[in-house]
């Protein structure tokens, strides 16, 4: 019926546009969104407002409504609470660190300077390499008996790097600040090479330095740029977990590294706890949207 | 919107020898700190190869130049023996090779549709697809176990493993928009001489789009390759692990007994890098030009 209205020009075809094969062509894609997007968007929120746990397959259980009592628990949780502060002195670290070392190599690659392709190269490498394969090799850099603390000698910390309740953390965001940077750079070389070159020569020959061309042409010259870097970084932040969970054993010392997203690990799927564990996901998304509304309301004010 | 920068244009003669050597004071510079980044950059993954190929492990700093005598392959060995390899090695092929070729199929229809096909509710698939973009995985994490694992018994399974990660959407993002770039009469011609979409799209738009369709497939194959938390969670079975879950158990559990842990760690970490890095290395320039395009969207 639609099909022979549509070849009719009738107004049902008008309603549906010129092209109504475009639905054959989009429906597998559709049916992902809608299973694996749309729905368990709904199910999270679904879930967090009830006492859902996992039984023994089966068996049936009570998952009584509780409203909000689980976002009243895990905002009372202390555990929580550290997680959140966690993710906070990674952003502190992290997001200020990969600004500034991705722009700097940015600028750096963007100069006619030679062995560019290689070093453009190099940079990228970590961000291509899984997390686990680098962890690997970070694990035992920063292991007690370990490279770095043969080249600080009595300078390195005790109790050692990774299992120091200071140090877990700044190294975590130290090594996911040298994993992404790759992508960072990449990013800002873009931008940077929409920058018209005379506002550059027209600088030099004001005598402006190096560093005063890069304050006060590079740095406002990319702020788009910038905020999506800031925005990116920030989600990354908050989606914290293999780190966490391999390179300083479980979100240790004491849970000086736990994570938000470690966290939900063992609440939900370790304890069974998925309604407790979905209010965590929908405060952390909350959250991150919110630390991303603010970023470019305040990174792009002009 | 950038500060003016001094307006003494009196004097090209004096600014003129300053400016050379401003710019070759910056060329060092910057070469240098090139260098430095590259250093930092590249010494973990030195390492990473020399302590996989270390027999006794030497973490002294002397340690980063090996003795010859000291090398072996008894390390990759010794992993092989706690994490099979090979199997582990499949099983991420068979899970990267599932998503690739959902990305393939649905996501190249998606985004012939997206650009090309006027029809009702388009945009509003468009838009959804931008928000997963944006959206954090955390979000997703409870109730795509709650679907996969319990409602669907899909654990242990690789349909389980690739259907999160089926249909990657920066790849549609990635074909929408090189079909927009395409002339619309191309398509309008064959079209008017009474070729079908589906044809279209097979006979003009695939083989035109091939250099599109092999930068979304290799910016789609890192994903589930280095993927690690979602098989993770859905696979306890040792025998559907992908490498990187069978080796993150191994570090977080095995690893404590073993005589020369961190010899084998890196072996197996080895193993899981050196496929991506040499996939990166050679489609490099889809994968620079994949980036350079999102920071210009953004």
């Amino acid at each position: 019926m639609a099909v022979v209205s549509a070849r009719r020009g009738g107004r049902l075809r008008t309603w549906i546009g010129r092209d109504p094969i475009g639905y054959a062509f989009i429906g597998p894609y559709v049916l992902f969104l809608a299973g694996l997007f749309a729905y368990p968007l709904l199910l999270a929120i679904y879930i967090s407002f009830f006492d859902y746990f996992f039984a023994a397959p089966g068996a049936e259980v009570d998952r009584p409504f509780v409203g909000l009592r689980n976002y009243a628990q895990i905002l009372g949780d202390p555990v929580f609470q550290r997680a959140l502060l966690n993710v906070a002195e990674f952003i502190i670290i992290n997001v200020p660190l990969t600004v500034a070392l991705s722009l700097v190599l940015a600028s750096a690659l963007n100069a006619r300077l030679p062995f560019r392709a290689f070093f453009r190269t190099s940079y990228y490498i970590p961000y291509v390499t899984a997390s686990v394969a680098v962890i690997g090799v970070w694990l035992w850099l920063f292991s007690g008996g370990g490279l770095l603390n043969g080249v600080f000698g009595p300078l390195a910390p005790n109790p050692s790097w990774l299992v120091n309740e200071f140090w877990a953390m700044p190294i975590i965001a130290l090594v996911v600040t040298w994993k992404q940077l790759g992508f960072y750079v990449l990013l800002y070389l873009a931008a940077l090479q929409n920058i018209p070159k005379e506002l550059y020569e027209a600088a030099e020959v004001d005598g402006a330095g190096v560093v005063r061309r890069f304050m006060t042409i590079t740095v406002p010259g990319v702020r788009p740029a910038t905020t999506l870097v800031v925005i990116l970084a920030t989600i990354v932040g908050a989606n914290l977990f293999t780190e966490p969970y391999l390179l300083t054993g479980g979100g240790g010392p004491d849970g000086a590294s736990m994570s938000p997203v470690l966290l939900m690990y063992r609440q939900g799927i370790e304890q069974g706890h998925a309604g407790y564990a979905a209010a965590i996901g929908a405060v952390l998304a909350i959250a991150v949207m919110a630390i991303s509304a603010v970023n470019r309301f305040v990174l792009e004010r002009e | 919107m950038t500060t003016p920068v001094g307006s003494d244009r009196g004097s090209p003669r004096v600014a003129a020898p300053q400016s050379s050597r401003g710019v070759s004071w910056g060329r060092v510079a910057g070469l240098v700190v090139l260098v430095l980044g590259a250093l930092v950059f590249l010494f973990p993954f030195y390492y990473m190869v020399v302590g996989a190929l270390q027999r006794a492990p030497q973490t002294d700093i002397s340690g980063a130049f090996p003795n010859p005598a000291n090398l072996t392959l008894a390390n990759f060995v010794d992993i092989n023996a706690q994490v099979d390899l090979v199997r582990t090695l499949i099983n991420s092929g068979i899970f990267t090779g599932g998503v690739l070729l959902a990305t393939f199929v649905i996501g190249l229809l998606a985004g012939y549709a997206l650009a090309q096909l006027e029809f009702r509710g388009r945009s509003l698939v468009f838009n959804l697809m931008l928000l997963i973009l944006v959206l954090p995985f955390q979000l997703f994490m409870i109730p795509l176990y709650v679907l996969i694992v319990r409602t669907y018994g899909l654990s242990d399974s690789y349909l389980g493993m690739i259907l999160p990660f089926a249909v990657n959407a920066t790849a549609v993002f990635i074909f929408r928009q090189f079909f927009l770039q395409l002339p619309r009469e191309l398509f309008e011609s064959a079209r008017i001489d009474g070729a079908s979409e589906f044809m279209i799209l097979r006979r003009i738009a695939v083989p035109l789009a091939q250099p599109a369709i092999i930068t979304a497939l290799i910016v789609t194959f890192i994903g589930p390759w280095n993927e690690f938390l979602w098989p993770f969670l859905i696979t306890k079975q040792h025998d559907l692990q992908p490498l990187a879950v069978a080796l993150a158990n191994y570090i977080s559990t095995v690893a404590a007994r073993a005589a020369n842990p961190f010899g084998s760690i890196l072996a197996g970490a080895v193993v899981l890098a050196v496929p991506a890095v040499v996939v990166f290395v050679v489609f490099q320039r889809q994968f620079i030009q994949s980036n350079l395009g999102s920071g210009v969207k953004g």
